[in-house]
């Protein structure tokens, strides 16, 4: 058998069933998730980074506008950059109608996601819920709350009572700052995000596309007009007659190879979990105001978010005193995980624009995309902003949706400023 | 009784000192100095756990923090319960109280292993393959399922009782890990003179000197040459000596982190210490001895309870005196397996036979073996195991040039296994050292630096106790002289120790059983076995972070150090790729895992952030007033008397100040001092409003904005002096507007001669607010007249108020006549009780910020923060005004004049009146011109503050409305879920418009 | 947590320091007389390279003082750190 031979079979259906007939033969039969194939020498498309963004889009050109010579080009391995390093919160109660719009978008798509790609992503709606500690919390949650529901976007007020019984671990009034309410989206919650990465690359080279890992981009080449004609990369020269660039921390660098500078700056972003324990936290909680994010796996770990640190870095890693500080602000919120124990440390790199909200959107050189600017929030967009920009690049005009999140907006002032307006960029 | 299994000597136990325990309820008895798996197994005991997916009962894999299978929950009760515990590192105290987890109802009758029976259906990542159907059936039914099943053990119900503390310290050297290699490097350091620091993980420093039997160093038994170096260590002035204490991260600039354990294993803990401490250690060199953990083999049935490795029951036999078992059998690929079988024949355990998967064992130890009259079986594996609690025997096959021979079961009730060593790079790589492959040793041992620190000894595979020696001296004398230039005097060390050589094994040994079923374990903890990892690789997985992730290998609590290596092996095997080629999965922090308690310290309650109060606080303390957090500040929210609520509270407070005068605390205020020469020019470029023509004497209401045209602060502005000025801005705003006046004093205008000083803790602010302030305050000053004429609405004066230096403003955040009265701190309350002493046939009130805010929206005064989000323009929000058109520059300024900044649809604050008079809307409900508009509705703005106005007799609101200036008189709507509101829009100015009442 | 070496006081742990964003940047003498896309340039789009980077950092516990460092963002070991005012010191571009 040729080495490769196993990924040319057809994909193999997930399914309970499937599961059975291949435990008669203990389970010698499963075929390739994705063909690792050598890069063609031309494509019509090139997405640059193999994460769940650009995997996404990638699937989408193939699913939804029939573009299916398209190569995704990844440095590493495929999901390995922040996909696989966030905490994998997922939720769409953002105030303004813009970013509602993307997310619930997003929100949408993870509902049917694990039925679409027939991989079990995991999408599990177990309720995000915000504290609010102060009364500047309260009157931004609810201008959220109002502002949700008017835009068909679920979210409800629950006063300190009603925190503690959604969330019964949660400490609400012994500490420092009592909780006085708080914002829950029940359809927020988490999903697998590894599962994500490998889902969308199983439904996108089953259509067709090429995922070219180990395969850095080392520049971008411009014909005489201006516009793109292709990718030089570790291995070779790649002709593209569109590029869309989804390398998240790297977008700066990635862009400035055709010549383009970026609104961005790329700042380390640390998480940690425990050590698993059995269920003991159901929902996912966030508290901006004292920074701490935490949810339970389903293997048990207590997964938590800490904050970035204070300087731009491609080092993913931060300082400690990032970590401890997250770890005061959990240990107040659930002092009974305070002898739990940290299992895992790690950092990934967050490219943040100026106004915290991404860009997803045509650049000034013709035939180049650009979906980045996600800072801590790219995870819960995944298939949303995979699918606008995919449109994006197959119709080479912005998908309603993504339309606000140009690059022009910075120049004309039409910000779109959730930090600045609510204090919460999660 | 003490343990059937116990040696009849020997070891580093006291027995003279025993130790009662309970392990699941069962009373059973240990001695001083044992952990909990030596006192297990010196009672008999192998299983304590169940594993993680499959629930097969497992034992007592290893001897330290590798153990993946004995986690145990101890505490004394819920409040001090910690889960998760390796047995192979609590240490044994009277009372202590342990229980096994992941088993329901017990440990020996386990429900959950009926897993095991469907393991058939539960490959690695086989969650990702089904579950899917119908598509809300994952979050509501298999979900929880498979969460009740995942999980070890439970957290703790109740708040941690103990504390934490955090300690910094500075060293010269800093050794981690006291091991042969550890103790040389900190012996020549000490020598050196430099400040040395040597630290261990383990009760006893020593490493894997604490379990040798035969060998000697410098002449001496080498536990004895042991006692006299850290008898030398101890003695010397210029070393610390830290053990339990685990180095649990490399950060940068050798910043490295320990975390000590302080009372975890004393039965009745001093109250006045901490559980455990964090240090964090500034090192100016670092020498990393942290030796090598024995690697398993994986071979069929490899997880049974009684299955440990060699060198683990080696430890128990001569440190702890504890016999792993009655009858052994050695599964072995390197020299080190007879070293095993020759210590526990001395310890009186028989051993069965050795079975080596090498053609030709004949180093010194195999030679030993022989000639002890061990049984030797070269070329042969374990292929299976027997039994089910506990092995009772293993299945030895012969292994042929191209095929497999005869199988032999042979009875044992413990089989030690032995691959050979992995160093202990997990701190090296960290550091983001550079890991080489070492072909000959199998293994990934340190490449380049990049940090100040260096390897020695079994961490970078020098695995013979003379070499590590020699190294770890090397490394030692080398770090001092790298650090401080010193020298380390010479010295030798005369050491003998039967050789280990450099075989071992990774990857999965050859066995005969069905490969699609047989389970050999890689990750016990995990459930991954070989048939995983090459499903994984069959799946198209081709990175070890993939197969890491996808197989879950290395991701149980001993993050991969039993698991690491095997797995690699078994990937290269399968993909027929060279190991160095396939990666290596990243060491992250912590080395093990790491309480969170001594993260947070101290960090709790009061101390989670510590309050900042005024130094009236006191005072409104003992009035009774009911606080807020405002920022870190405490604010008095309102003074209640009697049985009032606030709403009470605050009517009463209001009426008081409208009608005669009232009393406020706004020390809170940030204040900067601006001085120099150009004072003027500085502040003409930092606000929008000009200041050259303000007069000294006078007030001005600022307002500043970010470079992108944003409000970023307001404050009232008093000109002391023409090159004085006493800026105030909001609460909490002042380290923001500090900080961004001297990024571009200092970096963009560094011409200008001014100084910038904090100024907030200096001044208590005490504003007196009402038409009869003028009364209250007149008989306290000197030197200040207050009357209409001599000190107009915005004049700031100064003199002197019992004796004490004042600031006073005429200023009204009310709308009231209003007076603000800036003196000394100290001073504070003071000046506080002299003024509320005074007013008192005023029917002087004291007010809270709640009052403050209904006043001033009375007045429809902004509060940035509330009015303003960042996305507010001055024109916005009413303050057009301010903006010094002529000014040819401020920041600010060139993005005011973006189009969108001007857009006729801006959101722009206004008033709103309820039509039912009594309706208060809620702040941040949104603001509409149809409500029966389809979703998504089309929102016009939100309501930013919202009151009753006992003054007015109805409700009062702020709204940002798009356009709002524009739609004066028009009807809008608020839909609330539950109903719509009905309100007019209005000017936003409630209460006397035109400012008659500042100057009564 | 990274040493910082200031250079008025010398070195000191980063938590006494306040990160000031990419150096020499100067804001324009004249920003009216800016195009929208110059002033946006000034205003939002940075370098942010993989590499040396100079930047800002203000002794903010300490001295109080701005200053400039060169910086690895690949490793997060400093270069050098100079005055502010004082020229970018002449090192090998950016790696990427």
């Amino acid at each position: 058998m040729r080495p490769d031979a196993a990924a040319e079979a057809p994909l193999q259906k997930f399914s309970g069933f499937a599961l059975l007939r291949n435990a008669l033969g203990g389970h010698q039969n499963w075929g390739h998730q994705w063909r690792n194939p050598a890069p063609k020498d031309e494509y019509d498309v090139v997405i640059v980074g193999a994460g769940g963004h650009g995997l996404g889009a990638a699937y989408y050109l193939a699913k939804e506008h029939g573009i299916t010579n398209v190569a995704v080009i990844e440095r590493g391995w495929l999901g390995g950059g922040n996909t696989g390093r966030n905490t994998t919160i997922i939720r769409s109660n953002y105030l303004f109608d813009e970013s509602a719009a993307l997310y619930e978008h997003s929100v949408k798509l993870w509902e049917g996601l694990s039925q679409d790609l027939n991989y079990n992503v995991m999408y599990s709606a177990r309720g995000v819920l915000m504290l609010a500690h102060n009364h500047h919390d309260v009157a931004s949650f609810k201008r959220h709350v109002h502002s949700n529901r008017l835009n068909g976007v679920d979210n409800e007020w629950l006063d300190a009572d009603g925190v503690k019984a959604f969330c019964p671990p949660l400490n609400i009034k012994s500490m420092r700052y009592p909780i006085l309410g708080g914002a829950l989206q029940r359809r927020g919650g988490t999903a697998r995000h590894d599962a994500v990465a490998w889902g969308f690359a199983r439904g996108a080279s089953d259509r067709g596309v090429d995922i070219i890992q180990n395969c850095e981009v080392t520049g971008i080449r411009r014909g005489a007009n201006g516009a793109v004609e292709g990718v030089e990369t570790s291995r070779g020269f790649i002709r593209a007659k569109k590029i869309g660039v989804s390398a998240a921390g790297h977008t700066s660098v990635v862009m400035s190879m055709a010549g383009v500078r970026m609104p961005l700056e790329s700042y380390p972003l640390q998480a940690l979990v425990s050590e698993p324990v059995k269920p003991a936290f159901d929902s996912v909680v966030m508290s901006n105001t004292i920074h701490a994010y935490i949810s339970q796996s389903d293997k048990g770990e207590m997964v938590i978010g800490a904050g970035t640190d204070a300087y731009t870095s491609y080092s993913q890693r931060g300082g400690l005193h990032i970590t401890t500080h997250t770890l005061d602000a959990i240990c107040e919120l659930v002092p009974q995980f305070r002898r739990l124990r940290m299992l895992r440390n790690w950092g990934g790199i967050v490219d943040v624009t100026p106004d915290r909200s991404p860009i997803i959107a045509k650049t000034p050189v013709p035939g180049l995309y650009v979906n980045c600017g996600w800072g801590t929030g790219g995870f819960k967009a995944t298939p949303g902003s995979a699918n606008v920009f995919a449109h994006t690049i197959a119709k080479d005009a912005p998908h309603p949706i993504n339309a606000p999140f140009s690059l022009e907006r910075f120049r004309d002032g039409f910000l779109i400023d959730e930090a600045a307006a609510a204090a919460v960029a999660h | 009784m003490t343990g059937a299994f116990r040696t009849a000597s020997g070891g580093r136990i006291d027995r003279s000192k025993p130790v009662a325990f309970t392990f699941d309820g069962q009373h059973l008895s240990g001695f001083s100095g044992d952990t909990l798996a030596s006192a297990l197994i010196a009672n008999g005991i192998h299983l304590t756990g169940r594993s993680f997916k499959y629930h097969r009962p497992r034992g007592i894999l290893s001897a330290g923090t590798d153990e993946p299978n004995a986690l145990v929950g101890v505490g004394r009760d819920e409040a001090h319960y910690a889960p998760n515990l390796r047995a192979t590192q609590v240490e044994l105290y009277e009372g202590l109280k342990a229980e096994s987890q992941n088993r329901w109802p017990s440990l020996k009758f386990d429900a959950g292993a009926v897993n095991d029976l469907a393991s058939p259906l539960l490959p690695s990542g086989f969650y990702y393959k089904t579950f899917m159907w119908p598509a809300k059936a994952w979050t509501k039914f298999y979900e929880p399922k498979i969460r009740a099943m995942a999980g070890l053990g439970r957290a703790p119900e109740a708040p941690d009782a103990d504390r934490y503390s955090q300690h910094y310290a500075h060293c010269d050297v800093l050794v981690v890990g006291s091991g042969p290699a550890g103790l040389a490097a900190a012996l020549a350091a000490a020598a050196s003179g430099v400040k040395v620091m040597l630290v261990d993980e383990q009760p006893e420093m020593g490493g894997s000197l604490l379990a040798s039997r035969d060998a000697s160093i410098d002449g001496k038994p080498a536990q004895q040459w042991l006692a006299d170096a850290l008898a030398e260590l101890s003695a010397a002035d210029n070393v610390t000596l830290m053990t339990r204490t685990t180095a649990f991260g490399y950060f940068p600039h050798n910043m490295i982190a320990l975390a000590e354990r302080v009372t975890e294993h004393v039965a009745v803990p001093d109250p006045e210490l901490p559980r455990e401490r964090l240090w964090q250690v500034r090192a100016k060199e670092v020498v990393l001895a942290t030796g090598a953990l024995e690697r398993p083999l994986v071979f069929p049935d490899n997880d049974r309870p009684g299955v440990m490795l060699a060198d683990s029951g080696r430890t128990y036999a001569n440190r702890y005196g504890a016999k792993p078992g009655k009858r052994a059998v050695i599964f072995t690929a390197c020299d080190a397996g007879y070293r095993s079988a020759l210590d526990l024949a001395a310890a009186g355990v028989e051993i069965a036979a050795i079975a080596d998967l090498r053609r030709n064992p004949a180093g010194e130890l195999p030679a030993k073996a022989l000639a002890a009259g061990i049984e030797v079986r070269p070329s042969t594996a374990v292929t299976g195991t027997s039994g089910r609690l506990r092995v009772s025997g293993a299945a030895l096959t012969k292994m042929g040039e191209y095929d497999f021979g005869a199988t032999q079961q042979i009875a044992c009730d413990v089989l030690l296994m032995s691959g050979g060593f992995t160093p202990s790079v997990h701190l090296f790589s960290q550091s983001r050292g550079k890991l080489a492959f070492d072909p000959v040793l199998n293994c990934y041992v340190p490449g380049t630096s990049v940090e100040r620190e260096r390897s020695a000894g079994a961490s970078r595979g020098l695995f013979e106790l003379g070499a590590a020696l020699e190294d770890g001296y090397a490394k030692g004398a080398d770090a001092a002289k790298a650090a401080k230039g010193a020298k380390a005097p010479a010295r030798a060390f005369a050491a003998q120790a039967p050789r280990l050589g450099t075989d071992g094994h990774i990857g999965a040994t050859p066995h005969n059983r069905n490969p699609a079923f047989a389970k050999a374990f890689v990750d016990w903890q995990n459930d991954v076995t070989a048939k995983d990892i090459k499903l994984a690789t069959r799946e198209g997985f081709r990175s070890i972070e993939h197969i890491k992730r996808y197989t879950t290998t290395g991701m149980a609590t001993d993050q991969g150090k039993t698991s690491n290596m095997n797995a690699l092996g078994i990937v290269s095997d399968a993909l027929k790729t060279p190991v160095p080629q396939i990666g290596l999965t990243t060491f992250r922090p912590p080395f093990t895992p790491t309480t969170f308690g001594i993260f947070a310290g101290a960090a709790r309650g009061e101390l989670f952030d510590p309050a900042r109060q005024t130094a009236i606080h006191g005072w409104a303390a003992e009035q009774g007033a009911i606080f807020e957090d405002v920022g870190n500040w405490k604010r008095a929210l309102y003074f209640p008397r009697g049985n009032e609520g606030m709403h009470e509270a605050v009517a009463r407070e209001c009426r008081a100040v409208r009608s005669a005068v009232g009393i406020f605390d706004a020390s809170t205020l940030g204040k900067i001092e601006i001085v120099g020469p150009d004072a003027a020019e500085f502040m003409n470029r930092m606000y929008t409003n000009a200041w050259a023509k303000l007069e000294p004497g006078r007030l001005r209401y600022g307002v500043m904005l970010r470079e992108d045209g944003f409000v970023m602060d307001d404050g009232v502005v008093g000109r002391m002096a023409p090159d004085r000025f006493h800026v105030t801005t909001t609460t909490g705003g002042a380290p923001r507007v500090l900080a961004h006046m001297e990024d571009y004093l200092q970096t963009e205008w560094p011409d200008l001669d001014v100084w910038l000083t904090s100024t907030t803790e200096q001044w208590s602010v005490i504003a007196v607010q009402g038409p009869l302030a003028r009364q209250v305050l007149r008989p306290l000053l000197e030197g200040i007249d207050l009357s209409k004429e001599a000190m107009p609405h915005m004049s700031v004066r100064e003199g002197t108020i019992l004796g004490i230096p004042t600031r006073v403003f005429s200023v009204s955040f009310t709308g009231e006549l209003g007076f603000e009265v800036n003196v000394p701190s100290e001073h504070g309350r003071k000046v506080w009780e002299a003024i509320y002493a005074s007013g008192q046939k005023f029917g002087i009130t004291p007010y809270g910020t709640e009052t403050m805010h209904v006043l001033r929206a009375e007045k429809g005064y902004i509060i940035v923060g509330q009015e303003t989000d960042g996305t507010a323009t001055p024109d916005d929000v009413n303050l057009g005004w301010a903006v010094g058109k002529a000014k040819k520059d401020f920041v600010g300024k060139r993005a005011l004049a973006r189009a969108s900044m001007s857009a006729p649809d801006r959101k722009q604050l206004v008033g709103l009146f309820t039509v039912e008079p009594q309706t208060v809307l809620e702040e941040g409900a949104q603001v509409v011109a149809d409500p029966k508009a389809p979703v998504p509705v089309p929102m016009l703005g939100h309501v930013t503050s919202s009151y009753h106005s006992s003054v007015l007799g109805r409700s009062i609101a702020l709204a940002v409305i798009k356009g709002g200036r524009g739609r004066i008189g028009q009807k809008l709507f608020v839909p609330m879920p539950d109903r719509v509101i009905e309100v007019e829009v209005t000017e936003p100015v409630f209460y006397d418009p035109k400012g008659e009442r500042f100057d009564v | 947590m990274l040493i910082i070496n200031c250079p008025y006081c010398g070195e000191r742990p980063e938590i006494e320091f306040r990160y000031g964003g990419e150096a020499h940047i100067a804001r324009p003498a004249d920003p009216s007389a800016l195009s929208d896309a110059e002033w946006t340039d000034f205003l939002y789009n940075r370098t942010n390279p993989k590499g040396k980077h100079a930047e800002r950092w203000r002794h903010i516990h300490g001295c109080g003082r701005y200053f400039n460092a060169v910086r690895d963002t690949v490793s997060d070991f400093f270069v050098t750190t100079y005055k502010t005012g004082e020229a970018r010191p002449d090192i090998e571009e950016s790696a990427r």
